[in-house]
This record gives C-alpha cells, structure tokens and sequence, in this order.
C-alpha cells in the first residue's frame, strides 16, 4: 500500500488535564495536524482500561493513541 | 481568572482608576473612577467582528508593540472580562465624530457610545494594592542600541515573538528582515543591579526568565546558538538551579560579564563585554535580548498618595520583614511585584496571605451580602425514564462554520437513537443561546444536552449552570469538542473536518445515552486546624488562623515555642529578632483560640479534609497521648542549618576557628572583645548547589553580606573575603552587597572547575584560591574561616508518610502545582509553608505561612467542602475486598472497611477523590463505576467510533 493511500482511524484517549489541554492549546495557537484522530476524553489516562484499547482496535481503529 | 470572573462574590471593575481613599480600617470609602469602554459587556459575544470592520490601525500594546490591532479591540481571547473595548484616543468616531463602522458590524448591538465617564464610591474594610511592576527607564535600554536598532528587544518583546499568540505566530523572527537568527545573546541586569537608572535593587526574576526563553528559543530553534551575558546567576528558586543545569545542557552558554555596548555592525549587533578577568571582548550576534528589570509602577507616587501609605526609596511599597504585606497604612495590604520584584509563585503566595489578612480585618463582617446563587429543584431522573437528548450545533461565528459544514453536522444527527431536537447556534455560548437552551430544554422535555462547539474545559462549567437554571442535573451534559481540537486544527481542510465533526458528535451523542445525573456532594467541615511546628511558620499561621476565628492546635516538639529563628539575632536591614519572636510567641499563648503544645510530636493522623483525626504524644513523662479532630492542618515543621562534615572535598572540623554563618552572627552580636577578628574568609556554598546538598539554599548569601556587614561596623580593619559562586542577594538584599562591597569587603568569585582548598579544622584554618584579577593563586591564614552551609528541613520522611504526602528529592515537600498552588499540598485539606516547603529568608516564611492560613481558613469558612460529582464509588456486593484499589489510589481516596457480614470492602472517600479513574480501570471486578467515564458511556463511544 502507497503511503499516501493510507489514510488510518486513529483513536486517542486523551487525559482531560494534560494532553486533551494541550490539544485545545494546539487549537488556540492554531497549529495544524491530520485529522485521523478521534479522541475520547478522560480523567486520567489511569482511567484507561486495556479493554478499551482491545475495544477500539475490534471496532476498526488502525491505531490508538494515549496522551496523559 | 475566569473562575475569579465567574464568581457572583467578585466584582470586577476593568478600565477603572482609584482616586482616593477615605475613612478607617474597616469602614473605608473608595472613590473609583470607571471609564467608559464604549460597549455594553453584557450584550458583547466577543465575535470580533467589529475588529474585522474597523477601518483604523493601532500599535497592539499587548504584544508590546509588535503587532497591529485595531481601536475596538480585546486584547487577547482570554482576556476577563471577555469583552472589547474601544481604545477613545485611536477611535475616528469618539476623536473626529466619524466612521461608526462597528455599530452596523455588531450584531449583538453591544457599541455604545453614549457611555461616559462614572465616578463611584465603594464601601470596603481593607484595601490590597497589587499594581503590578512597571517599566525600566529608556535610559537604560539606550547603550545597548534599543530603539536604534529592531533586532535590540527587550525580554517582553521577545516573550511576544516566542508565543504562538504573538506577531509571527511563535515563529522566531528578526524584526529588521524577518529571518530565523542564527545567534542570539541575552543581556542581564538591564535595569537592574544599576545605579546608573537609580535601580539598586536586583529584579530576581530575570536570570530565571531568561533561561527559560532561551530554552523556549532553543526549542523553537533546535540550531540557534545562544549566550547569556550575567553577573551572578540568581537561580535561587525551588528548582531553579535545576532548570539552568538543564539549559547548560540543551547549549546554552552561559558567560560572566558585563556587557558595555551594542552597536549595530553590518547586519548584526557588536557586544562589547570585560570578563572577570578584565580581558575585554567582542562578538557579534544576529539579535540581543535585553533583560529587563522589574520598575515600580508608574503611577506609584499617585498610588501611595491617594491611599496614604509610604513608598521605599525605589518607589515601591514600603512594608518590613516582619509585616511583609503591610503597608504604613493601617488597613491597606500589598501583594506581588509592588512589593518589590517578584516571580509569580511568589506572587500567588502573597495574593493568598494578603487575602487571609484581609479576611482576618473584616471579620466581623464576615458573610455580610455573600451572594449564594439559587436554583429550582431539579428534575428526578430515573433508568426508565426515557432518553431524550438535544443537539446544539455551535457556529462560533465563523471559528467553527469557516470550516465546518456546521448545517450538514446539525441535520447529520437527525433520527440518531434518542436524538428528540438538534439546532444550530451561532454562538451558543452567549447569553441569549443560554436562554433558548433553557427554554429548549422546558419545550422538548430533554434530558440529555450534547453541545457540539468548544471544549468542555473552558465551557463546560456555563452550560453546567445553566442546565441548573433548567432544573436539571448538570451532569447531563456532553460536550464535543469541535473547534479547538477540529475546526482550528484542521482549517485547510474543510471535508476531513466535517466528517471528523459528525464523528465525534457521534461519539458524543453515544455517551449522552449512558449519562446519568450524580449528586451534588458536600463534605462538613470540623472548623478546628492543626498546625504542626511552632517555629515562625507555624506561629504565624497559627495566629492568623486564630484572628480569623478559628480553634487552633499548634504541636511543637521541643519544649518552647520559636523553633531555629531563636538562634538568629538580627536581619539583613537590621531589625532585632528575638523582639518580635518573643512578641509573637506571647501573641499565641495568649490568643484564646489558640491550644500550644510543646514537646509533643504526631504520631498518627487519620480522615481527609475536613474530618482528620489526630493522635499526638507528649516526649514528657509517661509520653501522655491526646487525639484531636481538626478539619484542616497547616505543614510548618521547618528546618535548620546544615552542618555538612565535607566542603568543597576537604573534611571539616567546626571549632572556634571555623564556623557556620550563623555561628558567627551569634558571636557578633555578643560582647567578646575578639568577636570581630583581623582576617575573616567566608565560604559560600559550602554544602549546597551540588558540593553536599543539590540545591541553593537562597539564605546563605544575605546571611555572609550581613555578618560582613557587621564584622565592618565592630572592626572596620578587619578583612574579610567572600568566596562564591553568584552572589544572590536578590531584591532589596542587593543594596547590603553593594553597601559591603563599598566598605572594602572583598568577594572573589571561585568555579567548580577550580575549587578552594581548606583546611578547615583545629587552631589554624587554611584557604587556597585561584583570584581571577590577579590571576593567580592565594593562600590565606584567617582568624576566622566562616562557612555557608545552606539549609536542609528537618525530618519530613515520617509525616510524609503519615499525611501520604511526597518529598522532593532535596527531602523537601512538593506543593500540589508550583504556580498555582504554592502552599498547598496534594491532599486536600493539608497546606505546607516555611522550611519544610524550601529554604528562604524569613520574610518570605511569614508571607508563606499566612498564605498557608489563609488557603486553610477556606473550607473553615464555607463549613463544607463541595465535591466534583464526577467521583468514583464502590458497588458494595461486587466488592471483593483486594484493596488494589486502596493500594493504587495516589488521594489517599479509598479506604477499606468492615460491611455488616465483617467483609472487607473497599469505599470512596468522596472528599478526597479526584476522580482520575485508576481505580475502576483497575478492579478485577468491575465493582467501581467512574461518575461521567463509566465503562459503559466509554465503551458507548468507542462502538459509536466503530459505527462510520
């Protein structure tokens, strides 16, 4: 598969008090990033059951991203 | 800010001057002058479309003169209030009577021009003055070719060129031809440490600041090569030391001298700088930073007229070490950098003690027309009702319709599971959006909202409200983060972003079905506190504890109140201690809401905020145990000067002949003849900044500029040399080295490539150094060889682990956020403060500890402690009693106890929970449910993501 061609679903679980803040300050100032990631926000990314991670991969994403 | 903003108990008068204060402590009578801003902030949506329309450039002060703005404008997005002004001097309307563009741009109609001027008299008990700092004089700036050449800025431009928000978009830029530099230098001391501006006083923020904008500029620009031209390196902080090591280790070069001139040469800038050595240099550099210091305001004099108190002799608002925050003034408070430069922990520090203060002034009219904001009782909600979720589709004027097809997103919900109404809204965070979400909510019977629009940590907490406006729980609410982390991200690309809207409003609307409303919970409070240490810490936060009202324990375990501050005699300006110590401990024991106990220790101590439980045990006789209940407890468990047995490599033995500072400040202010002796060496560091101890001790260097100080007033033939490595006499301090310096006090800088050699120990102390004037080595017999050696708190490892607290690794205790929240610990209910927090000067434990009283004295106030909703809890039958979770929790937020059948349990301590999740992600038996992030509304989500 041509890398240009590969266009992933990525899912991200994103700690509310570092990275989900971080990715609303990469909006502020505006920065711009490809729009594969859908994010669910938690409290902690302590929070993160592996079965989550299990659960998205069944569900069809190509990748997961954890951001705390 | 916005949570200061939101408060219905704070009044915020922006664009407001003081003109006069009248009347007593108590009962003041402030007369403000509030001018008009030219729109009405109510009706104001802070769109900014009426920047976009009008016609007219203006300097943008906020990014320092970097950027243009307009004459209606806001200065930044988050500023508060969250509403333009129309600056009068730049409007062509309000100066020529023209234009009128914005009136027809706003469609919120918020453009008044017929607002005038309004005088007000308030009616206030006390008066913080917090002013800020102001600029240095230009004249300071002008030899280093500022303002004749662009690539001169100070440090504040360059913070502006740096940040995403500024002129060029955090791309580092030279002004002069809008090219990446490939080098840089950062002048220090501009303004500072320099008579020349009449500003004697070091700014003690600008090494620090410094090093962080070159570590920013670093990041920035992984190849630039940066230099710092510095006299002393006054990284004094917590931490700070640690910070410039860092920088040392990204490059950042780091150079002692003192710069002489800039002059612009070819395309770049000459510096002209002499090092220690007298040797003099040149190089050229592509830009220069110049470090500036910290002024007083500029309206200072008028401040401190208009109020009645007194200023220093740098204009800034004279206070003493003892009354750090009171001005001459009865009644009248100071808090931050007009108290003399300051950073912002420290800043923060004084706000809180300054507001602690105030609240101890006014106490009795303590609640007097406290605003508690009510609701109409909400709606029960129960499993079987059935779901109905509305949908509000936000616009955000044109930062999410620009790019989003917010129309497509808004119909794509249409027939979704549960989806009853969905609308768009063109700014749904505004007033009048509030009103038809209320009225919406009312219509369709909803009892789910999804708002599709920013994200829900800056919002959530408006439309929370005004779900209770609507009788509902405010926990029913789902936001979908659809501008800041979709539309702003992805502007170029308008498809991927509406397909990535519906997406996560999928998700979202996933998630709404599995909400639940949670309860409101509040925790009592038992309005005692406990405060460990009776050293000046303690004794201050005590006392400040009592005047607000409160029923104070104060544990000491030595047998009398005091603690190290007794073995000090005087300050570097030369008050007497034991005065004022003996005057504040009689304070205490005589204050009748204050219980002292000496020579008795903790040993255990149970609960969370607002419940703990105490056991103490007197170190007397049959060691006597008392429990106390408390709802509070203040950390000031102190420290004490350090007694390493190595210094720079050599062993030490202390004798008559070799001494600690403050050994010697005993010795001066005693009577013995040969007390001041002919030759005197002091060691600066000896112990700290990595040769025992990690970290600077930040007293040692005010302490050797004192004793010098003294030694040359009871023998002024003696000679005394300092060897250091910076000499940190921040702040004021700066005068007594200079004063030291011009009465022949000698100080010698020494680097730890080439320390000096001691022999420190029996009758005959001997000191080897290199002396870079000279440039050669000295050998030194001194009477007296003085030794600085630093600070370290006293033991920490056992209440750590009975408050369940963290230590740093230097053993001190780490505050919950440095910033932020500088005197409170992770554990809520708890407060640190003094030497058990970092070392520092006297002054600053004071203002410290009465922070620490001040953030303690809140839920005493209140009587309650609210908790977030959003909290775990335990399904009592599928417990299996493992305690992982007890064992994983870093709040001390779950405990196990007994069930009526004697199983072990675990339960939530609402109180102290965080609601970080560790826990249910880690039951083997799914028994904790996570209030908001249950399995169930997170596994929701992830099937809708599946679901494209």
């Amino acid at each position: 598969m041509a890398q240009e061609d590969f266009n992933p679903r990525i899912l991200g679980f994103l700690c509310n008090w570092c990275c989900y803040a971080a990715a609303d300050s990469a909006g502020v100032s505006r920065y711009q990033y490809p729009p594969n990631l859908r994010t669910i926000r938690i409290m902690c990314t302590g929070r993160l059951d592996p079965a989550f991670v299990f659960r998205g991969f069944a569900e069809g994403a190509d990748g997961i991203f954890t951001g705390g | 800010m916005v949570e200061a903003g939101r408060s219905p108990n704070i009044k915020i008068l922006s664009n407001t001057d003081f003109l006069k204060l009248s009347g007593k402590p108590g009962d003041f009578t402030a007369k403000l002058r509030v001018r008009p801003r030219y729109i009405d902030h109510d009706k104001c949506t802070a769109c900014g479309m009426c920047t976009q329309y009008c016609p007219r450039h203006l300097v943008d002060g906020y990014n320092e003169g970097l950027a243009l703005t307009r004459p209606i404008h806001i200065d930044y997005p988050q500023a508060v209030p969250a509403s333009y002004f129309i600056d009068p001097e730049a409007c062509l309307h309000l100066k020529h009577g023209t234009c009128k563009i914005c009136v027809s741009a706003c469609q919120a109609r918020a453009i008044d021009f017929d607002q005038q001027p309004e005088e007000m008299d308030l009616k206030v008990g006390a008066v913080v003055m917090a002013p800020g700092f102001g600029r240095v004089p230009d004249s300071a700036l002008d030899k280093y070719s500022y303002g004749k050449h662009p690539d001169v800025v100070t440090s504040l431009e360059f913070e502006r060129l740096l940040c995403a928000s500024g002129p060029f978009e955090g791309e580092l830029l030279r002004l002069s031809d809008r090219q990446h530099p490939k080098n840089l230098a950062f002048i220090q001391c501009v303004g500072s440490r320099d008579l020349g501006c009449d500003n004697g006083y070091c700014s003690s923020v600008c090494c620090m600041y410094a090093i962080k904008e070159a570590m920013v500029a670093k990041e920035h620009e992984p190849e630039i090569a940066i230099t710092i031209y510095y006299m002393d390196m006054r990284t004094q902080g917590k931490g700070f030391d640690a910070a410039r090591a860092r920088a040392e280790a990204m490059g950042i070069k780091f150079v002692r001298a003192r710069v002489a001139d800039v002059m612009p040469w070819g395309n770049q800038l000459k510096l002209t700088f002499a090092t220690m050595d007298g040797s003099h240099y040149f190089e050229a550099y592509d830009m220069v930073v110049l470090s500036v210091g910290l002024d007083s305001p500029a309206d200072a004099a008028n401040l401190a007229d208009s109020a009645g108190f007194a200023l220093n002799d740098y204009n800034f608002c004279r206070t003493s070490t003892f009354a750090p925050l009171q001005s001459s003034q009865e009644g009248v408070l100071v808090a931050g950098a007009f108290q003399g430069p300051k950073d912002i922990p420290e800043s923060v520090t004084q706000s809180s003690a300054a507001a602690g203060l105030v609240s101890a002034l006014t106490k009795k009219d303590r609640g007097k027309g406290y605003v508690v904001k009510s609701y109409p009782d909400e709606q029960q909600l129960t499993d079987d009702d059935e779901v109905r979720i509305g949908v509000f589709v936000c616009h955000c004027g044109v930062n999410i319709a620009g790019v989003v097809d917010v129309p497509d997103v808004d119909q794509y919900v249409e027939g979704m599971e549960g989806v009853v109404y969905h609308a768009q809204s063109l700014y749904s965070c505004s007033q009048d959006a509030q009103e038809v979400l209320k009225q919406k909510i009312k219509e369709h019977n909803l009892n789910r909202v999804v708002i599709a629009a920013c994200s829900p940590r800056t919002h959530e907490p408006l439309f929370q409200e005004t779900l209770k406006d609507a009788g509902l729980n405010r926990c029913l609410i789902e936001m979908v983060n659809i501008r800041d982390q979709c539309s702003w991200v992805h502007a170029n690309e308008p498809a991927a972003a509406t397909s990535k809207s519906k997406d996560l409003v999928r998700m979202g609307i996933a998630k709404a079905r599995h909400i639940k409303p949670l309860p409101e919970q509040t925790v009592p409070v038992i309005d005692k506190a406990l405060v460990l240490g009776g050293g000046i810490a303690g004794l201050t936060a005590a006392l400040n504890l009592a005047e607000q009202g409160y029923a104070t324990a104060l544990v000491e375990k030595e047998a009398q109140l005091g603690g190290h501050l007794q073995e000090a005699r005087y300050t570097l300006r030369g008050e007497e201690v034991a005065k004022t110590l003996k005057g504040l401990i009689d304070q205490v024991n005589k204050h009748k809401n204050i219980k002292v106990f000496t020579d008795t220790e903790l040993v255990q101590l149970n609960g969370y905020v607002g419940n703990f439980s105490s056991q103490l045990k007197s170190r007397k006789g049959k060691g006597q145990e008392s429990t106390i209940d408390h709802g509070v407890v203040v950390v000031a468990t102190g420290g004490r000067e350090h007694r390493p047995e190595k210094v720079l490599d050599s062993p030490v033995k202390y004798s008559a002949k070799v001494v600690t500072q403050r050994e010697l400040e005993q010795r001066l202010a005693g009577k013995a003849k040969n007390r001041a002796p002919g030759s005197v060496v002091m060691i600066q560091c000896a112990g700290s900044r990595g040769d025992d101890l990690g970290y600077c001790s930040k007293n040692c260097c005010n302490d050797a500029v004192k004793n010098a100080l003294k030694i040359k007033e009871i023998n002024p033939e003696s000679q005394v040399i300092v060897l250091y490595r910076d000499l940190r006499t921040y702040g004021y301090a700066e005068d007594y080295y200079r004063r030291a310096r011009e009465q022949g006090v000698l100080f010698i800088p020494y680097s730890m490539d080439n320390k000096p050699r001691l022999t420190a120990g029996g009758k005959a102390p001997k000191v080897g150094f290199y002396d870079p004037l000279l440039r050669e080595e000295v050998n030194l017999s001194p009477d007296l060889l003085v030794l600085s050696t630093g600070i370290v708190p006293d033991d920490t490892a056992t209440l750590s682990r009975l408050l369940k607290v963290s230590v740093n690794e230097d053993k001190f205790y780490l505050e919950a956020h440095v910033k932020l929240r500088p005197v409170e610990l992770p554990v809520s209910g708890a407060y640190v403060c003094g030497l058990a927090h970092s070392p520092q000067p006297v002054e600053e434990i004071i203002v410290q500890a009465q922070a620490a009283a001040a953030k303690a004295a809140i839920p005493l106030v209140k009587g309650y402690v609210s908790v977030e909703p959003t909290v775990s809890s335990v399904d009592q039958s599928a417990c299996i009693g493992c305690g992982l979770c007890e064992a994983l929790c870093p709040y001390q937020a779950i405990r196990m106890h007994k069930d009526e059948n004697n199983k072990r349990k675990a339960e939530t301590v609402t109180a102290s929970c965080k609601g970080c999740g560790i826990c249910a992600a880690h039951c083997p038996v799914f028994a904790i449910s996570m209030g908001g992030f249950t399995d169930e509304q997170i596994t929701a989500q992830i099937t809708a993501f599946g679901q494209q």
